[in-house]
């Protein structure tokens, strides 16, 4: 048997409304963030890989053109699927297209509250403005 | 019944000494073997100075004192043309001075080398020196996170800065000062927004962070560019840097090392340096 049903029940109700505020606060106004979008290259029309590897599994293909050219002695260029040669590069490939870190970069690392620590060494590009 | 104890305690004591003596016997003739053949080994004491078997590529550069001599600004043109393209930061200051290639003292560069009665001009001439690439870098050893390596392909001891902890094992290793360790950050910037300690930045290679060690990588990113090293090719026209494989008989630096008389730097340590003065 609950005791203090009157009190408990309630309480549960106003606890569990005041966890989910922002989401339903969010769903009610409509000011929900948007979902990033990256500006897409200005010169090429493909990416290295499919566009979905790419979102999920970029960081995974930077450390491994980095282990095979930097330990392996593998080969710095690559060809897309469509035969398109790139530069197996952070600044010498990715950074070709995508010209602008702060266009690209960080719409979805921002988004997604992500800090990489690439730009620690690496040089990123000038910023046009 | 006493008879019967006697002789089982007996069986007992026997098996017992032939358990705990066998081993170590055997031990001892297996020790007896190993010490044999490492002394065979040692018979040759000679064995640090000769050639490693060359197997694949070696890379090493010669460097010629006397064309260093004839031109003083030589070296400094060296310098300046690996640390620009290298974004290596310049502090201004000697304590936490990064080089990836140097001039030091004779003196200094060769202090195994008696210094006695040794030609004055020699004496007070700045030397270039960098990373030896040695065959058997002390460094290597000493990393604990395989940050730096040999590279098999080129023989060339590379690093992997992502990988560096800035434990600075290697440069307590490195017999010949060829590591430096960024205790500030390079990449610290001025009031308009331009790296203070970086002049001419180079947008195609990285810089480093604060607490990662740095040294030279043999200009791998220019060599798989079909180039020359930064400094071998500061030295153009003249051949004051040679640049080549050590084990390819027919390749200019061998042929060269085979012509004229070269020094190594510390040479008894045992670390096999691939480069090599000619004086």
């Amino acid at each position: 048997m609950l005791y203090d049903k009157v009190k408990i029940i309630p309480g549960l109700v106003v606890f569990i409304g005041l966890v989910t505020f922002p989401i339903w606060f969010n769903v009610i106004s409509g000011k929900a963030t948007p979902a990033p979008v990256p500006e897409k290259s200005l010169i090429a029309k493909e990416c290295v890989e499919p566009t979905q590897f790419m979102r999920t599994s970029h960081m995974q293909l930077l450390n491994t053109w980095r282990d095979d050219i930097v330990r392996t002695g593998g080969t710095r260029k690559g060809t897309t699927a469509n035969g398109t040669e790139y530069v197996r590069s952070l600044q010498k490939g990715c950074m070709k297209c995508h010209a602008s870190k702060v266009k690209f970069c960080d719409t979805c690392h921002n988004y997604a509250a992500v800090k990489p620590y690439c730009w620690d060494c690496h040089i990123q590009p000038k910023e046009i403005i | 019944m006493n008879e019967k104890r006697r002789k089982f305690l007996k069986i007992a004591g026997l098996s017992a000494v032939a358990g705990l003596g066998a081993p170590s016997a055997f031990n001892l003739l297996l020790k007896g073997e190993v010490h044999a053949s490492s002394s065979a080994v040692n018979a040759d004491p000679h064995a640090t100075a000769k050639a490693v078997a060359p197997t694949g590529k070696r890379l090493g550069m010669a460097i010629d004192i006397n064309k260093f001599a004839k031109d003083k600004d030589l070296a400094q043109r060296c310098i300046n043309a690996c640390h620009s393209i290298h974004n290596v930061p310049d502090y201004g200051n000697p304590k936490d001075e990064i080089k990836w290639i140097w001039t030091d003292k004779f003196e200094n560069v060769f202090p195994d080398h008696s210094q006695y009665k040794k030609n004055d001009a020699l004496h007070k001439m700045d030397i270039v020196t960098l990373c030896n690439h040695c065959n058997n870098p002390p460094c290597v050893r000493a990393c604990p996170t395989k940050a730096t390596f040999k590279n098999l392909e080129t023989g060339a001891v590379l690093m992997d800065f992502h990988r560096c902890i800035g434990c600075r094992f290697c440069m307590a290793a490195c017999p010949y000062g060829a590591r430096s360790f960024n205790w500030r950050s390079p990449r610290e910037m001025d009031k308009d927004g331009n790296y203070k300690f970086i002049k001419h930045v180079n947008l195609e290679f990285p810089t480093r962070m604060r607490g990662v060690v740095e040294k030279c990588n043999l200009c791998s990113e220019r060599l798989a560019e079909g180039k020359e090293p930064a400094c071998v090719e500061a030295c153009r026209p003249t051949d004051a840097m040679v640049f080549g494989d050590l084990n390819d008989p027919n390749s200019p630096i061998s042929k060269l090392l085979n012509d004229k008389f070269s020094i190594q730097r510390k040479p008894a340590l045992g670390t096999l340096p691939s480069v090599f003065y000619i004086i």
